[in-house]
């Protein structure tokens, strides 16, 4: 199929593109456009207007100071290779292996993953376990969003019609500590049926602090809390893991249609989710 | 309906033209420059069929409006071939090694080959399967297509 005839609009800096935003009621941002480009094909999205923000070069930084900032517009051909996310993110490229394939790679962007938020999204995930702070702009405005504020429904971000993603910044954790991605999906590279990330640190054999999170199984991506309470303070021992993590999982709301059944989904996740685990455990005891 | 002026370098020639905002670069090199090699079959990226190169990256080409490529160099597989007219290692090794059937996946397939290889040609079988996991071919099997991409990455490195 074809898009809907739209008018475009390609600002080539960031006031005007806010400026744009402030005054068109009905504009869609395209960035990468690997997700936004379907759709409008599709027609399941027929703006008037599509604003193009590929001309925002000043979107498209990575620095760190003490966090690690990464521009809204840079591309996820750029993380996957650049050396301070290879350092300071090294689960940020690990998840990437399973975001589509390098030729969607080479124009999606992180802050188009990020105001996308497929459920099965691995970016958003990436962001959540180090609770990633947003910068939002408007023409008036500057917002800070906490990233597990920003998923308000099924593919909704909290940001407003008249505001643009601009800057993701990641604190990352202090001292030693391991990180681990699980995904599966039928086809590499297509969405996670079910997918699970994890950040974990041991002391003297003891969990003394986790962060999960868990994609394609739900609404949205999130954290996976009530797991991580159950966790943090017990000794690291993969038996008694598998066994606490059980009750955690029967609460969660398992996505369920007509080719995945929320049954095999948990399944699944439950699979992926002592994968994470222990990966994160062997990476924490070896760093 | 707006219309809006693009040009582009297309296999080393200038293609200017007039194009609907809404038209994917896809459409415009079939429609407007008559490159029919590209294929367009999913038009929502996960087919790989339309892929083509965009200064030097892989992209889909239903996935990117032609006024997007304004200013942009574009390889198709109509720019694949050597400039006396011979075949590309990876075209050749496609003919030797029975890569292609109906041909619809073929463009998409060494497109994304060629920027792959181009960037570096030393690659595993692994890799290489992963590179063109995103492509889809229903005839084949993939076994003839892996084996010409190896075949052409053995020549390409040595070149």
């Amino acid at each position: 199929m074809k898009a809907s005839a739209f008018s475009y609009h390609k600002p080539l800096s960031l006031e005007d593109a806010l400026g744009l935003l402030k005054n068109e009621e009905d504009a869609k941002i395209l960035a990468g456009g690997q997700s936004l480009m379907p759709m409008l094909n599709m027609r399941f999205v027929q703006p008037e207007t599509v604003v193009d923000v590929n001309g925002l070069n000043e979107l498209a930084s990575i620095s760190f100071t003490d966090k690690v900032e990464i521009g809204a517009l840079t591309r996820q051909k750029t993380l996957v290779v650049d050396p301070i996310i290879k350092q300071h993110l090294p689960i940020m490229q690990e998840a990437l292996t399973w975001v589509g394939h390098f030729q969607t790679q080479s124009r999606g962007t992180i802050g188009g993953s990020l105001c996308h938020l497929d459920p099965a999204a691995e970016l958003p995930m990436v962001a959540l376990l180090y609770d990633a702070e947003l910068e939002v702009a408007s023409a008036s405005e500057i917002r800070l969003i906490p990233m597990q504020e920003w998923a308000l429904a099924y593919m909704m971000p909290s940001i407003g019609h008249d505001e643009l993603l601009t800057k993701i910044m990641i604190k990352p954790w202090r001292g030693a500590y391991g990180y681990g991605f699980q995904e599966f999906a039928r086809r590499h590279g297509d969405f996670a049926i079910a997918a699970a990330g994890c950040l974990l640190k041991i002391e003297n054999e003891m969990i003394t602090d986790i962060a999960l999170s868990i994609g394609g199984v739900e609404d949205v991506p999130r954290r996976f809390t009530e797991c991580e309470d159950i966790l943090r303070g017990i000794n690291y021992d993969i038996d008694k893991i598998k066994a606490v993590i059980l009750k955690p999982l029967d609460q969660i709301n398992f996505l369920d249609d007509s080719l995945v059944t929320g049954a095999y989904r948990r399944k699944l996740l439950n699979g992926l989710l002592v994968r994470a685990i222990e990966q994160a455990a062997g990476r924490a005891k070896s760093s | 309906m707006q219309e809006l002026d693009v040009q582009m370098h297309v296999n080393g020639k200038v293609i200017s033209g007039r194009v609907e905002s809404r038209t994917h670069l896809g459409d415009f090199l079939r429609q407007s420059a008559g490159l029919t090699g590209t294929h367009l079959g999913c038009e929502h990226g996960v087919c790989g069929a339309c892929t083509v190169i965009v200064d030097g990256d892989a992209v889909r080409s239903c996935l990117m409006l032609a006024v997007q490529a304004d200013n942009c160099k574009v390889t198709t597989i109509e720019g694949i071939a050597e400039e006396d007219g011979s075949l590309h290692p990876l075209q050749e090794a496609f003919r030797n090694n029975h890569a292609l059937q109906c041909g619809f996946c073929t463009a998409g397939m060494i497109t994304s080959l060629h920027a792959f290889l181009t960037e570096n040609p030393n690659r595993s079988e692994t890799e290489i399967r992963e590179a063109i996991s995103g492509n889809i071919c229903r005839c084949t099997g993939y076994q003839g297509i892996v084996s010409a991409a190896m075949e052409a990455a053995e020549k390409l490195a040595n070149r």
